[in-house]
Formats: structure tokens, C-alpha cells, sequence
């Protein structure tokens, strides 16, 4: 069998670890977000062993296609659905889970015997391959548009169709008309009169100061403390907020020590 | 080093990958481990296509990503739907098929 030169093994054992760090760390981190990261991780390790292997174009395009546009598009998704950062712990078939490990670990065992058992050929390398076109994206061109033109064109009809069926399932009719910002605070109105607890008013906007005046930034009430109501709730659901030092008020700056000594029923006299 | 290594991390991606399908309940999870698992596909075809010395298995890894390109956006746009309907991304909730 032909090896690698060193520079190749080394690029080899380095990808190889992160690589695999960075599966079992998209299926072990409790945030999708991380998940996500760690995806990318492993697609540009592989992006990097494309190209080690002489496919350059593959590689360029493992980055492009996959670590640009498909784990955009995740995250985008995960932008609109995120909400829940937590799996369910919930198992609608029993025990699936434990033996979901022997059996993927089995399985893994048997891949990795029918590589080490297989007769494989002596490594012939992609270099007189490349040269035959010129290059390796000529090489390509040369294959793609003569023996794989069939496939090519139908890849074209499978991703047009993918585009219709995405606009066509995410697409969603107004059944009925959007109120306006009149009847929706006349409905609030109604409401309150039969004793819900609704505010009237709207909710107050998110707090803008010298450092932060992002979204996740609560505004303050008179008392100096934070309101709850301020912050989105998806970001509030989150656990996103941004936590700050409420500011010291000017009464409680003068008296300071006194209210430092009195502790929460200093405070709760300012709150008052 | 032996090229064959390659072939092993393909495998050991590939059996990860399956791994998070299995034991991951969020649909978005599972779908990026179908996309690992992809992945570690094509890395065993641009692993095969040096063995042999011809670019057909760099092409067929090339349709595979056009494949999953699209596979993504239909996937990740059922997952939105179903999202809208039961307020939820779990591979659980979505078993209104059963009945």
C-alpha cells in the first residue's frame, strides 16, 4: 500500500481528532446552537481532507455548499424554531435509547472489520486522473457533462422541485385579515373589563443605556430593578437575558451605608 | 500513514452519526446527524475515487451533495410546518400518522 507523506499524516491524525471530537459533540451538547458549531467543525476537517486527497473542487465546495449555505440555512431554522433548547427525556418506546448503543457500536464494529478484512487495491492517487483534463474542476467538467449528463440534469429537477416544495409547505394562507393596531387595543380593553390580566398599555420597550441597547437588555423600573416585562419571552424562555447590576438610585447612593446595613429591608423600603 | 485510515474515520463518523439519530430526540439534531452521516459517506467516495485513480467517486460525491442540499431545504421545511402545527421540534410529537 502506497503511504502519505508526512505533511498528509499530519493534516490526517489532526482532522481525524477534531473530527471526531466534533461528532460526539454534536450529539452530546444540550444546545442545538453548539450542536450546530460542531457540524460545522467536522464539514471543514472533511473540506480539508478533500482537497489533501486531490479533490480540490470537492473541497471548495464542501465549504461553500455545506459549511455556508446548508448550516446557514440550520441555523436560520433553529433562529425561527429554537425555542426549546431542551430534549425530551420522555421515551415513547422503552429503553430505546440504551439499546440504541450496543447496536450502533455493533454496527460500527462490523463497518469498520469489512474495511479491515477487504482486499484493498493498492492506492493509485487522483494525480494522473486530474492531468487527463487539465486540472481537476477540467477533469470534472469532462466527466459530468458526458457520462453523468443524465444525472446532472435530473439533479437540476430535484432541486428546482426542493425549492417549490419548500416555498409550498412553508407558505401559509391568511385565513383571516390582520387586525389593526385600533381593534387589537380595543380587544385588549375587553378583556380587562372581564377581569383578565392584560396590559393595556403594551409592553414596555427593552432598556437602552451608554453600554447595551440590544433586545436582551431589560429595561428598568422606577425602583432601579429590572422589568420582566421588557425582554421577549422566547429570550426570557431562553434564559438569554442579559443580566446586569441594577443602577444605585440617588436617594440610596446618598444613605448608602445605611441601606447596606439594613439589607433587604432597606431595599424593599426604596421598592416602596 | 496508510490512505486506509481515511476509510476507517468515515466509518467511525458514519456510526456517530447514527448514533445521534437514535438517541437525539430534536428533529433539527437529527437532521444535522443524517448530515454528518452524509458526510462521512463522501469522504469514503473521495477516498475510493484515489484508490482507483478515477474522478467517478469524486462525481457521485458531488451529486450527493447536490442530493442533500435539497434533502435540507424540504427537510428543514417540514420541520418549520410541523413546528407550526404542535408548537414543538421533537421527533415524538410528530405522531399524528400513527392513527
Amino acid at each position: 500500500m502506497g503511504n502519505t507523506g508526512h505533511g498528509e499524516t499530519f493534516l490526517f491524525w489532526v482532522g481525524s481528532i477534531i473530527s471526531i471530537l466534533g461528532a460526539l459533540g454534536l450529539i452530546f451538547s444540550k444546545k442545538i446552537v453548539h450542536a450546530a458549531l460542531c457540524l460545522c467543525t467536522v464539514m471543514l476537517c472533511l473540506a480539508f481532507f478533500y482537497m489533501a486527497q486531490g479533490a480540490v473542487f470537492l473541497g471548495v465546495v464542501q465549504i461553500v455548499v455545506y459549511t455556508g449555505a446548508v448550516m446557514m440555512l440550520f441555523l436560520f431554522v433553529l433562529m425561527l424554531i429554537g425555542i426549546e433548547s431542551q430534549d425530551s427525556l420522555v421515551e415513547t418506546i422503552r429503553g430505546q435509547r440504551w439499546l440504541a448503543v450496543p447496536f450502533v457500536l455493533a454496527f460500527g464494529f462490523v463497518l469498520i472489520g469489512v474495511y479491515a478484512h477487504a482486499n484493498l487495491p493498492e492506492f493509485v492517487g487522483t494525480d494522473a486522473a486530474n492531468a487527463k483534463g487539465g486540472g481537476n474542476v477540467q477533469s470534472l467538467a469532462l466527466l459530468l457533462f458526458s457520462r453523468y449528463f443524465w444525472a446532472f440534469e435530473v439533479s437540476s429537477a430535484v432541486l428546482i422541485t426542493s425549492a417549490t416544495g419548500a416555498m409550498v409547505l412553508t407558505h401559509r394562507e391568511r385565513t383571516v385579515p390582520r387586525k389593526s393596531q385600533r381593534e387589537s387595543s380595543i380587544e385588549r380593553f375587553e378583556r380587562w373589563g372581564k377581569g383578565e390580566k392584560v396590559s393595556l398599555t403594551g409592553l414596555p420597550n427593552p432598556g437602552v443605556y451608554a453600554q447595551h441597547n440590544a433586545v436582551d437588555t431589560p429595561a428598568l423600573l422606577p425602583d432601579g430593578s429590572p422589568s420582566e416585562a421588557s425582554v421577549n419571552a422566547t429570550l426570557r424562555g431562553r434564559d438569554t437575558v442579559r443580566g446586569f447590576r441594577p443602577l444605585p438610585l440617588p436617594g440610596a447612593r446618598r444613605n448608602g451605608a445605611a441601606v447596606a446595613s439594613r439589607g433587604d429591608a432597606g431595599n424593599e423600603e426604596v421598592s416602596q | 500513514m496508510n490512505p486506509d485510515n481515511y476509510l476507517y474515520l468515515s466509518a467511525i463518523l458514519f456510526t456517530l452519526g447514527a448514533l445521534g439519530v437514535l438517541i437525539r430526540r430534536n428533529a433539527i439534531v437529527v437532521f444535522m446527524c443524517i448530515e454528518l452521516m452524509l458526510n462521512a459517506a463522501n469522504l469514503a467516495f473521495v477516498t475510493f475515487s484515489r484508490m482507483h485513480g478515477a474522478l467517478d467517486g469524486q462525481i457521485i460525491a458531488f451529486f450527493t451533495m447536490v442530493v442533500a442540499a435539497a434533502e435540507v431545504v424540504v427537510g428543514l421545511a417540514i420541520i418549520i410546518s410541523v413546528f407550526r402545527t404542535r408548537r414543538s421540534a421533537s421527533v415524538d410529537d410528530a405522531n399524528l400518522l400513527k392513527y
